[in-house]
């Protein structure tokens, strides 16, 4: 399902998706991208679920994602070209990241 | 006429839904350096989102159009505040920077947050709130030819109906927990307020039932399906998404940051100027009580005008915002949430999604704090904003009191010095 980044169209852009690229509708939301890409999780909780975006306004934290090396929420984040992002890796209980 | 620089302001407005939107827009004549802070991408709140394929409303665009003409007024979207580290400065973060603004007078305008309560499956990637679902499919969320169930209370559920319809969804059922005569008792006053009569003829679904709550939802890995009470009967629907929100909650954490008192409703205690109890301090809409964004507009007003020493215009605003106020009770008293809400929860069910504590692990305790240092609850990313009011609902227990720093924020920021920009 990959699209390379020289076909996208003006109203797409490329952005990479845990060391994918994918082409995306410029505007969305990274949440959005992942839901496209990713079946939409964005995390693993301490206790080994899958997560996704929740409250979808900034409260929450289940969509924290690293976006170009930094700790961004998916739900707040909208794509630019080049991004990169990464779902969150599992971690011990009392460790969230 | 002033000019607000990063660093330092005359007003600063924190959120720019309709609360300080209006209240930018009445203290800009006055030529006062405005800098507006919120953590969302674009200017508009919840209500007024803006986003890939949004149709914005008039007054939404016309406002943000108003605000673009006034070059004293420096709106700063994806920005959000991290601490106050003394009496009026605070420290913010974008996605690059931190840095501390000085300001003389400022007006709170953090609106609302859902309230989402724990039951059975809400974990489940898929389950999101009810105005949840509405932001993320502003935001792009691909939903069209899904089957959504939506769930909870209050009119916001027959808005998020009609989001997900217009997006391409299959909105199979709207789950009212208030009784038929509640709901019909609201409807038949709503001639009072006319603009809301038309606004709720536009939203009627024909999945739309009374007393009518989630119990559980099932599935693998994403929601599967959901089982509803609806009156003496129980339902199973098969789904892609359950959205599920009971309300509001007033968003107060950066307000009581800033010291601001709490009235009884926990809320940001406001006087007729809507001041609070911080002195050059003030708060608008949801974050004082939520009541829609009608009222939010028009407190927004009043502060502003207010902040800027304009105390007639600010009074010429004050029956306005006494009928929006009605509204606001009306809609309080209609909405109530029902009793048995407070047992949807299993034993097993997660309550503190960021720590994964159970329901089971927080009935033995008898208090917040107990919790916390027993379970960990509340101690996690969102530091206590959804468990804690879901506790407060669930066992009455009082929510936690927010520490620096008030969200999670990059060392980097916290590190800051003095003043100048630093980077990450």
């Amino acid at each position: 399902m990959n699209a390379s980044p020289t076909n996208a169209s003006p109203t797409h852009i490329a952005i990479e998706l845990n060391g994918t690229q994918h082409t995306v509708p410029a505007g969305i939301t990274v949440v959005a991208a992942l839901s496209l890409w990713a079946n939409g999780v964005t995390r693993v909780s301490v206790l080994g679920e899958p997560r996704a975006a929740f409250c979808g306004m900034g409260i929450c934290q289940e969509c924290r994602v690293t976006v170009n090396g930094q700790r961004r929420l998916a739900c707040q984040t909208v794509c630019l070209p080049g991004m990169v992002v990464h779902t969150t890796t599992p971690t011990k209980p009392g460790h969230s990241a | 006429m002033n000019t607000a620089t990063m660093e330092h302001c005359d007003v600063l407005i924190i959120g720019t839904g309709p609360a300080g939107l209006a209240a930018a827009l009445a203290a800009a004549p006055s030529g006062a350096a405005i800098v507006m802070v919120d953590d969302n991408p674009a200017p508009g709140g919840q209500i007024w989102r803006d986003g890939p394929g949004v149709k914005l409303p008039p007054g939404a665009v016309e406002r943000r159009a108003a605000l673009a003409r006034h070059a004293n007024v420096h709106i700063l979207s994806g920005t959000r505040l991290v601490a106050v580290p003394q009496p009026q400065q605070v420290l913010l973060e974008d996605a690059t920077h931190g840095w501390r603004l000085q300001y003389a007078t400022c007006i709170v305008c953090t609106g609302a947050r859902e309230l989402l309560l724990p039951f059975p499956g809400w974990t489940l990637p898929g389950v999101t709130g009810a105005g949840g679902l509405q932001a993320l499919i502003k935001g792009g969320l691909p939903v069209r030819g899904e089957r959504i169930v939506v769930a909870g209370s209050g009119p916001l559920l027959l808005a998020v109906a009609a989001t997900a319809q217009a997006a391409g969804a299959q909105v199979l059922r709207v789950a009212e927990q208030a009784p038929l005569r509640a709901v019909a008792a609201f409807a038949a006053a709503l001639w009072r307020w006319p603009a809301k009569a038309v606004q709720g003829l536009g939203l009627l679904h024909p999945g739309y039932r009374t007393s009518s709550h989630v119990l559980s939802v099932a599935g693998q890995d994403r929601v599967e399906s959901v089982r509803l009470r609806q009156g003496a009967h129980t339902v199973d629907i098969a789904c892609e998404r359950v959205a599920c929100g009971f309300g509001l909650v007033p968003n107060t954490h950066i307000g009581q940051a800033l010291g601001c008192a709490l009235n009884d409703q926990h809320a940001i205690a406001v006087d007729a100027w809507q001041a609070t109890s911080v002195p050059g301090h003030y708060a608008a809409g949801e974050c004082t009580g939520f009541g829609g964004s009608e009222k939010a507009l028009v407190q927004g007003a009043i502060a502003g005008h207010a902040a800027v020493g304009q105390r007639a215009q600010a009074q010429a605003l004050w029956p306005e915002r006494q009928r929006w106020e009605a509204f606001a009770a009306h809609l309080h008293s209609h909405f109530a949430l029902q009793p048995q809400l407070k047992t949807l929860a299993t034993p097993d069910t997660i309550v503190c999604r960021c720590e994964d504590v159970t329901q089971g692990q927080l009935a033995a305790c008898q208090s917040w704090t107990e919790a916390k240092l027993h379970t960990r609850c509340g101690m996690g990313a969102c530091q206590g904003r959804v468990c804690g009011a879901a506790t407060q609902n669930l066992w009455g227990w009082t929510p936690p009191v927010p520490r620096m720093p008030i969200t999670p924020t990059r060392i980097g920021t916290l590190a800051k010095p003095e003043s100048g920009p630093v980077q990450p």
